[in-house]
């Protein structure tokens, strides 16, 4: 019985190691500047495209339905403030970070897994870098940077979407429902907003750097971890909304 | 000539075990290797061959036992103090572990710019770089990446990165494997050279028994700049054969010893003339 549970009890403890150390590697030296920037333009930029389709159509889709549910009260006015409130406070982060983490949670864990499987990542060891320093850190940090920036994209863009749909399809005052949305936020969303997304990219970024630090088992292994890191940190991402959330609505 | 006893201890393994979850990789092995001497590695795969290899240079932690490098107990040591020990020794990997996100160039100049105790300008870098590149025959290669090499290249390229520090001990895990018999034979033949030419110890795994006995008759004369065949008698620098089996240590001795080994698992790296 303790047999089964020895395994899984070990993952966690690699995991919380390779998390203290990066987070260590913050404020300790050395700082490999160039590795942050080359990843917040793979995670940032690279996602953009992505994150605006998704944030577009959610917002749009979401105004469609809630239009039809809030006619039957006779508030179809109230939309913007429907679609900007499930946006701001959990599909616009959660979304978004469920998007990063098919793209960049399988990316760290593939390109960090052939390192491994190449002996890369012992030949950094030996040759005086700490692989942890060089390249766990630098994606972490770049992931919790870039997300909240994409989190405010992608709701911005949802509740344009959601706009697209208002006013052209509902034929409603372009001012009813920018009003309506603005009014509807208020400090607690947004700061929501934004812890959700940071706490997210803890997720992604490590998550992706675990499964391809601990992959074995040549090419093959790639892939598993590749697969592995992706199913983690969106179940992650999952069960930390609904904690975050628990937070929020009980203060 | 100094005599065996009195050269200073490189490497030392002392009872070392190193497990995988339950399995052992390494199960209670001990050697010793000294200055100008070399090491041949035999084994089956999966026999513990680049555990040995890796745990040599702190790579991998011993479950018991203990290690020593340059008569330095290291098996506690800390990553941070590790780096300077490992400034020492230089590893050729059996998978290359060449960065491919980098250069040649920059692939050999890495342990220079990163391990500590080399204060080197940008030139002189690019000048170490040059030589160790020069000296496998690849200075034409500088600004490639490894994808656009062979994998003989390659082979070559990790072995101008593992000397380039000229270090006091080289580590070669499997150089010949998957090449060709002119290619390997270029290989050895560039450890052989490099052993000589700076007297650092030498540890070879391979599965190829001519490699073995090459690099044990062989001794390379800068004067002449010619590989010449010495007898394995009046040999200056002796080489020791280990053979492994599931991480144990089944055989332990000279050429000669190995020759006339009985044992049926150690007898199988041993082609003898019919
Ligand atoms: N990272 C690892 N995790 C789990 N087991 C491992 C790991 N590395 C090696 N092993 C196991 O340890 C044993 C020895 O492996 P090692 O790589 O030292 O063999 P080898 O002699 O180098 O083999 P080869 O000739 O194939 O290179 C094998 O059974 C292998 O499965
Ligand atoms: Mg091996």
């Amino acid at each position: 019985m303790l047999d089964i549970l020895k395994f899984p009890a070990l993952r966690v403890q690699e995991f919380y190691i390779l998390a203290g150390r990066a987070l260590r590697n913050i404020v300790r030296g050395p700082h490999y500047a160039s590795d942050i920037f080359i990843q917040m333009d793979i995670i940032g930029v690279g996602s953009l495209p992505i994150v605006l389709m998704t944030g577009f159509f959610t917002g749009a889709v979401m105004a469609m339905q809630m239009a039809k549910a809030l006619m039957q009260y006779g508030a179809v006015g109230q939309t913007g403030q429907v679609v900007a409130i499930t946006l701001v406070r959990e599909l616009g982060p959660a979304l978004t970070s469920l998007m990063v983490a098919g793209r960049n949670a399988s990316g760290m864990a593939s390109e960090l897994g052939s390192m491994k499987v190449t002996e890369q990542i012992d030949a950094m060891r030996a040759l005086g870098t700490d692989p942890i320093q060089k390249l766990v850190t630098p994606r972490l940090i770049a992931t919790c940077t870039v997300l909240p920036l994409l989190t405010i994209i992608g709701d911005f863009v949802g509740i344009f979407g959601g706009f697209v749909i208002a006013y052209f399809v509902l034929n409603q005052a372009a001012s009813q429902y920018w009003n309506s949305a603005w009014q509807a936020l208020d400090y607690s969303d947004i700061a929501q907003g934004l812890i959700k997304p940071f706490v997210f990219a803890f997720a992604i970024a490590l998550v992706g750097c675990y499964y391809g630090l601990t992959t074995t088992g040549g090419t093959q292994g790639v892939g598993r971890s590749t697969t592995q890191a992706v199913v983690v940190s969106s179940v992650l991402i999952f069960v930390l909304t609904f904690f975050i959330t628990r937070i929020f609505v009980s203060l | 000539m100094s005599s065996p006893g009195q050269r200073q201890s490189v490497l030392r393994f002392e009872r070392v075990t190193v497990s995988f979850d339950e399995q052992k990789a390494l199960d209670d092995v001990s050697f010793e290797l000294r200055q100008r001497e070399s090491l041949v590695v035999f084994g089956a795969a999966g026999s513990g061959k680049t555990t040995l290899l890796k745990t040599a240079l702190g790579l991998l932690k011993p479950d018991s036992g203990r290690v020593f490098v340059f008569g330095r107990d290291i098996t506690d040591l800390k990553e941070q103090d590790l780096f300077r020990i490992r400034s020492n020794i230089g590893m050729l990997f059996q998978e290359g572990g060449l960065f491919d996100s980098l250069t040649i160039e920059e692939n050999v100049s890495y342990p220079l710019e990163n391990l500590n105790g080399f204060h080197l300008t940008e030139e002189e870098r690019r000048a170490r770089s040059e030589e160790a590149l020069r000296f496998v025959e690849l200075e034409h290669t500088l600004d490639k990446f490894p994808s656009e090499l062979s994998g003989g290249m390659r082979r070559r390229v990790g072995i101008a990165r593992a000397i380039v520090t000229e270090p006091k001990l080289v580590l070669y895990d499997s150089p010949t494997a998957g090449l060709d018999p002119i290619t390997a034979f270029t290989i050895v033949a560039l450890i052989v050279k490099q052993r000589d030419l700076r007297g650092a110890a030498t540890v070879m795994v391979t599965h190829r028994y001519q490699d073995a006995h090459f690099l044990a008759t062989s001794r390379y004369r800068p004067e002449t700049d010619q590989i010449e065949t010495v007898s394995p008698t009046d040999n200056d620098v002796e080489t020791t054969f280990l053979v492994l089996r599931d991480g144990r240590l089944v055989f332990q001795g000279t050429l000669a010893e190995l020759e006339a080994s009985r044992d049926p698992y150690v007898e199988k790296f041993v082609k003898r003339e019919e």
